[in-house]
Order: C-alpha cells, then sequence, then structure tokens
C-alpha cells in the first residue's frame, strides 16, 4: 500500500508548509529584503506615483521610514495600490506587511478585523465638496443631493448617519475607484463629493475647472488615519508604532534629515537615545542602534515630511501640528 | 471464424486485491477519502487561523445593521436594514440587470446574426463591422465608454430634458411617473390577464382543428377585443360608476433633484447598453452558424414548395437553426449574468458592490462573503442553464 503511504505523507507535508508561513514579520522582511506596502490607487499628497512610476506622499514616506528602520534603506519598499474595498483582505492574508493607505482607524477595524493600528498619521474629517454655482453654504441645505462617494469606506457609514440624524434626504452614488469617484463628480453625476477633507483637496488638483469646486465648512467625522499590521506580531507593530512615533519625536527636539549627523552629538540625552549614540533601544524591537537615524536622515521628521507632501495640496498643518504648537500630535517619550 | 476459439464462462481466480471491481472501489473510496481530509484540513485550517488572527467568523453579521444607503433597490431598504437585507437588494439588482441585459442581447444579436446573411451587401457588411468592433473591444471599457457617452451629454437636472412635462431625462437618470393604481384597477388588469389566457386557449384550438379538418378560423380580432377591448371598457364602466381606479405619481424637481416616479439611474442604463451590446455580438455569431448549418437544400425544397424568402426563414430555417444556436446561447446568457458584476466600476448596486464591496468591508468578513457571493453565481449559472437546456429539449429534432 505504498500509495497510500505516499498520501498520507502528502496531507502531512502541506500541513507543515502552511504552519510554517505563520513566521514573523521582521523575518520574513529582512529575509526578502523588501517591506510590502499596501497604499492608494492615488491620492495626492498622501501616495500618488508620478508618470515614472515612483510614489510619493506622506502614507508613502511612511512606508519609506519603516523600510529605512528595518532594511537600511528607504528605498527598499514595494507598493501595492489597493482599493478601499480590499485593503484590509490584503493585510489580513500576508500580501502586504503593512497598511500605510489613508485608513480610518475605528473600533471595529482595530478588532474584529485581525489588524492592528499603531497610531495617527494624519488627522482628518469627513467633509463636502460642491460647484460654488449652486449656491450652497451649508452641509444642512443639501437635503435631496445626490452624492458621490468610494465604496467599503467610512465615508459611507458617515454620510448616511449624517443625513439621517439631521433628517434630510439624499441618494448615494459609491464607486470602487476613488478616480471614478472624482470622474464623475466631474461630470456633474452628483452635486456632492464627499469624502476625507484631505482626499477633496487632493482630489480637487485633478478636475477640470478646481476653482469652480469649494468645501463646504462642516466637518462631519472624526477620521484618524493611520497605518496597521497584522495582529498577534507584536514585535512588527512595535517596529510600526515606533517608526511614527520617531517622526514625530525627532520633529520635536529639533533633529533634521540636514542635521541628523550633528545632532549625533548633541548633549540632550534624549536626541542621543533617539539617534542611538546611547543605550541599545534598537534591540528592544529586533533592530540596530541606529533605526531611528537613518529614519530621520533618510526620510526627515514629520514636519519635513508633511512640507514635502501635504503642504503643496494646500493643507496647513492645522490639529496635525506638534502638542506644544497648537496641534494635537503627541508621542510617548523615548525612554 | 468458427468454433475453433473456447469461451470460459467461468472467471479465473484471482487474489481479491488484483480483482477489478474490489480494485475500482477501493479506489474510489481512497480518491474520496482524500478529497474529504484535504477538504476538512483547508476548513479547519482556515477557521483556526481566523481565530489566532482575531477576525470574526460565522454568519451573524447578516443580521447586524448595514448603516450604508443604497442608490437603487427593488425592495423597501434603508440604512437601518440589515446586510442580510442590503444582500437581497444587490441580489435583486444583478437580477434585474442580467433579464434586461439577456432580453436586449437576444433581440439584437438575433438581427444582427440574420442581417449578417443578407443577400444586401450594406446590410451584410454593417452586421459584419457591428460583430467585429463589439466582441474585440474589453468589456470594461465599453461599460465605461457608455457610462460616460450617457453622463458626458446629458443636462442638469436644473436644465432637464422634459417630454410633455411628465417624463424628465437628465445626467441623474431617466424620470417617469409611476402608475399608483386603486382597488379598481386591479379588476381590469385581472381581466388583461384573462383576455391574454383566453386568446391563447382559441389559438391552440384553431391550431387542433386546423391539424384535424385543415380549416382554420382567424382569432386576430376577437383576441385583441379579449385583451384590450374588455379590460379598456371595465376601465371605463369603474371611472364612471366609482371614480378613476388609476393615478400617475408625476415627477417634480425639489430642491436639486427630481423626487416622485420611477427613476431609471444612468448606470442602470449604461449597463445594459453595454452588456446587450456585447453580448449581442457573440450571440449575432451563434445565430449565424446555427442558420447556416441548416443544409442549404432545406431552402430549395422550401422555394420549391413555393414557399417565399420570409416565411421559409421564419417556418422552415429558423426552428431546425434553434437547435443549433440554442447550447452556445446557454454559456453567452451566463457570461452575461457573470459579466454584470462589472457594474462595480460605474457604481451600479449590483451583488458584488453592495455584497462583496461595501458589506465584505464592513464587517472585514471575507471568507463567509465571498463563498456567499460565489454560490449565488453558482446557483444563478445552473438555473439559467436548468432552463436553456429545457429549452432545448424542447426545440431538439424529434426523430418519428
Amino acid at each position: 500500500m505504498k500509495w497510500i503511504n505516499r498520501a498520507a505523507l502528502a496531507v502531512a507535508a502541506s500541513g507543515m508548509i502552511a504552519a510554517g508561513a505563520q513566521a514573523a514579520t521582521l523575518d520574513n522582511i529582512k529575509k526578502e529584503g523588501v517591506l510590502k506596502c499596501g497604499v492608494s490607487q492615488g491620492l495626492p499628497g498622501f501616495s500618488n506615483p508620478d508618470d515614472k512610476g515612483k510614489w510619493t506622499g506622506i502614507d508613502v514616506d511612511f512606508c519609506r521610514a519603516m523600510a529605512a528602520a528595518i532594511l537600511g534603506d528607504a528605498s527598499k519598499v514595494k507598493y501595492v495600490p489597493l482599493s478601499a474595498k480590499v485593503r484590509f483582505t490584503a493585510l489580513q492574508s500576508g500580501e502586504i506587511d503593512v497598511l500605510s493607505r489613508n485608513t480610518t482607524w475605528t473600533f471595529t477595524r482595530d478588532t474584529n478585523l485581525g489588524i492592528n493600528f499603531v497610531g495617527v498619521l494624519y488627522y482628518d474629517g469627513q467633509g463636502f465638496m460642491v460647484r460654488k454655482k449652486l449656491g450652497v453654504t451649508s452641509a444642512l441645505k443639501l437635503s435631496g443631493a445626490q452624492v458621490c462617494t468610494n465604496t467599503g469606506t467610512t465615508t459611507e457609514l458617515n454620510v448616511a448617519d449624517y443625513f439621517k440624524s439631521h433628517n434630510m434626504q439624499y441618494k448615494v452614488v459609491a464607486f470602487e475607484n476613488s478616480n471614478e469617484v472624482v470622474a464623475a463628480y466631474d461630470a456633474g453625476r452628483c452635486d456632492v463629493y464627499t469624502t476625507d477633507r484631505s482626499g477633496l483637496a487632493a482630489q480637487r488638483t485633478k478636475m477640470k475647472n478646481p476653482d469652480e469646486h469649494m468645501v463646504l465648512p462642516e466637518v462631519i467625522s472624526k477620521e484618524p488615519l493611520g497605518p496597521a499590521v497584522r495582529q498577534g506580531d507584536d514585535q512588527f507593530a512595535n517596529i510600526a508604532r515606533w517608526t511614527l512615533n520617531a517622526m514625530i519625536i525627532a520633529e520635536e527636539l529639533g533633529v533634521t534629515s540636514k542635521n541628523a549627523d550633528q545632532m549625533k552629538s548633541a548633549k540632550n540625552p534624549e536626541i542621543k537615545r533617539l539617534l542611538g549614540t546611547d543605550g541599545k533601544y534598537g534591540s528592544y524591537i529586533g533592530l540596530d542602534n541606529d533605526w531611528a537615524y537613518r529614519i530621520v536622515k533618510q526620510v526627515g521628521n514629520y514636519a519635513e515630511v508633511y512640507d514635502r507632501n501635504v503642504k503643496p495640496i494646500g493643507l496647513e498643518r492645522g490639529v496635525n501640528n506638534l502638542w506644544n504648537k497648537g496641534g494635537i500630535l503627541y508621542a510617548p517619550p523615548f525612554r | 471464424m468458427s468454433g475453433a476459439v473456447s469461451v470460459t464462462t467461468e472467471t479465473p481466480k484471482v487474489a481479491w486485491f488484483r480483482d477489478p471491481r474490489i480494485r475500482s472501489l477501493v479506489f474510489q473510496a481512497v480518491t474520496l477519502l482524500i478529497v474529504l481530509l484535504v477538504g476538512w484540513y483547508l476548513v479547519d485550517n482556515t477557521i483556526d487561523n481566523m481565530r489566532r488572527q482575531n477576525i470574526a467568523s460565522g454568519l451573524g453579521f447578516l443580521n447586524d445593521r448595514a448603516g450604508f444607503d443604497i442608490i437603487q433597490s427593488l425592495v423597501p431598504y434603508t440604512s437601518d436594514s440589515s446586510f442580510g437585507q442590503a444582500f437581497v437588494v444587490g441580489l435583486l439588482n444583478t437580477l434585474l440587470v442580467a433579464i434586461i441585459g439577456i432580453f436586449f442581447a437576444t433581440l439584437v444579436g438575433f438581427v444582427v446574426g440574420v442581417a449578417r446573411l443578407s443577400s444586401n451587401w450594406l446590410i451584410a457588411k454593417m452586421a459584419a463591422a457591428y460583430v467585429e468592433t463589439f466582441r474585440n473591444i474589453p468589456l470594461l471599457l465599453q461599460i465605461f465608454f457608455w457610462y460616460h457617452a450617457v453622463l458626458k451629454p446629458l443636462p442638469g437636472p436644473r436644465d432637464s430634458i422634459s417630454l410633455l412635462g411628465v417624463v424628465y431625462l437628465n445626467n441623474r437618470g431617466l424620470y417617469l411617473p409611476s402608475p399608483e393604481p386603486f382597488g379598481g384597477f386591479y379588476i381590469v388588469l385581472g381581466l388583461f390577464a384573462a383576455g391574454i389566457a383566453a386568446t391563447l386557449w382559441l389559438l391552440r384550438r384553431e391550431r387542433k382543428r386546423q391539424e384535424a379538418t385543415g380549416e382554420r378560423k382567424p382569432v386576430l380580432w376577437t383576441g385583441l377585443g379579449l385583451i384590450f377591448g374588455v379590460p379598456v371598457l371595465a376601465y371605463f364602466v369603474i371611472m364612471l360608476a366609482v371614480g378613476n381606479p388609476l393615478n400617475f405619481d408625476v415627477p417634480a424637481l425639489t430642491g436639486f433633484n427630481f423626487t416622485g416616479g420611477v427613476t431609471i439611474i444612468p448606470e442602470l442604463f449604461s449597463l445594459v447598453i453595454a452588456l446587450s451590446v456585447y453580448t449581442a455580438a457573440f450571440i449575432a455569431e451563434n445565430v449565424r452558424s446555427g442558420i447556416q448549418a441548416v443544409s442549404h437544400g432545406q431552402t430549395e425544397a422550401a422555394y420549391a414548395l413555393g414557399f417565399r424568402p420570409n416565411l421559409t426563414m421564419r417556418l422552415i430555417i429558423i426552428p431546425q437553426a434553434l437547435r443549433v444556436i440554442i447550447p452556445p446561447m446557454t454559456s453567452q446568457y451566463l457570461n452575461l449574468t457573470k459579466n454584470s458584476s462589472l457594474a462595480v466600476a460605474i457604481a451600479y448596486p449590483d451583488l458584488v458592490a453592495v455584497f462583496m464591496g461595501t458589506t465584505l468591508n464592513q464587517t472585514g468578513q471575507a471568507v463567509e462573503v465571498v463563498a456567499i457571493t460565489m454560490g449565488v453565481y453558482l446557483l444563478l449559472s445552473l438555473g439559467t442553464a436548468g432552463l436553456m437546456n429545457w429549452y432545448n429539449a424542447r426545440v431538439a429534432l424529434v426523430e418519428r
């Protein structure tokens, strides 16, 4: 009965292969030499490819910062463009290592989807865009409007709640691809285009006549956008969380990509800890001591990243400023 | 070859494991066992991994509040409805687009297929150009094309194209008045249905009589009277006695958009056009090949009997061609139904958009949602195939 043995062996072997796939994310990334990062399909300021296929944006820079920390080279990132619909499945299934795709941190997503958010990269809120010639000045006057948006987003739920709670009628036209949303709104399919206010500002630049449109003053939701990793790998979650924190702390301490080398010999002990000249903090998260230095040197601190990516689309720092400069950006101490 | 070969009737004694019957049974049992084991392993592994990663599982989510709205729904639905109801809405929208699409694709496909064989050079070449153009352009591109071709030229709601002040057309859709029948109107509808049934019965009786005696009375005027005359008469009687049994809800511009009446959204419109036009190109080829499969002798025989080309086509060629046309037609219908899932690209709320899109994303239960969606498409396909096989059996050649 050789074939029975063979079959049993095959079944057992496939079991072992599947079990082996659960190895630590960090080891996999080091082995493959590349970080697989889930980004959007094109959102200026956040993650957007140029005509040469080079990705830029604040979400992209977070991926680059993680690659700099883990692999020592910010360019060792494989960008995986994802629609809003497939992003969580891509992360759950291991197609990507980290999801950095202007994704709102919510209770359900954090607990029920097998993923963990590691922090907030950009504090946002949902808004409405309309044509100026419509003569609407407040979202409360939108009863009866047709609203274009993305499927599979918190946006779709917020807008339903907002219109319901204000007793207004509306019709929702939901597309899978955000470029199609913009195209349809631009073609006059809807009266209103709704998404996160950062998205509105970014997408307006893609329209035929950006000046014909305006963003209404109402902010109808909290949208803390942040990166997420799979549950069950605490070490990797720590790396992601502290990559983000290191960028914010570097801004607090005045460490920039330009002065990072001089700062290594600074007197401030927190700068020394951050840049790895004191202690062995890198080893606590499975990295070498220069990890945060590389983030600042190759990618920059939070302010540099923000000014490079988000400012050009017309969004001031606002709440995304540091806690001691009137914003709510606050990282735990580096010690 | 006479009695030289002696035939042994007794099977020679062999070891049981060399007995072909036992061996095949054992092999089948083992194959089944392996399939079951692998299946069990896959399911178990999935559940185990999902539990380890803290991903919710089970079908309980179908009762949870959906929280999102859907632009087109054939059944009552609000954001307070459950995910299960959203599933039904999506399924019905898919069926709607599939049924309308199949109807128009068949109509256009038949006309183009017959036209391609026309003796008129221009008509034949135009039909050929149609087929070659539309079956060679990817469907998704065609959907986008029709969507923007429908959206772009139409005016906004405030400059709608109006027809008699009751029908309005703009880039938000086609607004039609919707009938609102009162009690008395159902009597009219009932009479209408009864009229159709009576006419069908008459037709059958006359056909039988023709087969038996060769004589046949025309039923056209009797039929028209039964189907339309009686209900119209009843309508006026009711109107005089009780009052108008039928009102229309006419759409009107209120604020941003029209309200009231029925709306045909541009997404449905362009999706139906794209699917019909695309599938019709394939159906046309099926029809052409079916007609060409009927031997030319049939045509000649019909002509010899004095049939005119029109009647020859209708009574001799098409019935025989159907035998060849129906089986590949089934797969075109299945294709159309499955292709309707591209609807999500232009925001038509079909099953994939509502269930595999929004619902999946809000619940995160990919395994269950995808499995249910796959099951539904499988059932739809099996249903369509079953219906078409039944029809195929009816038109198949009956050998006497």
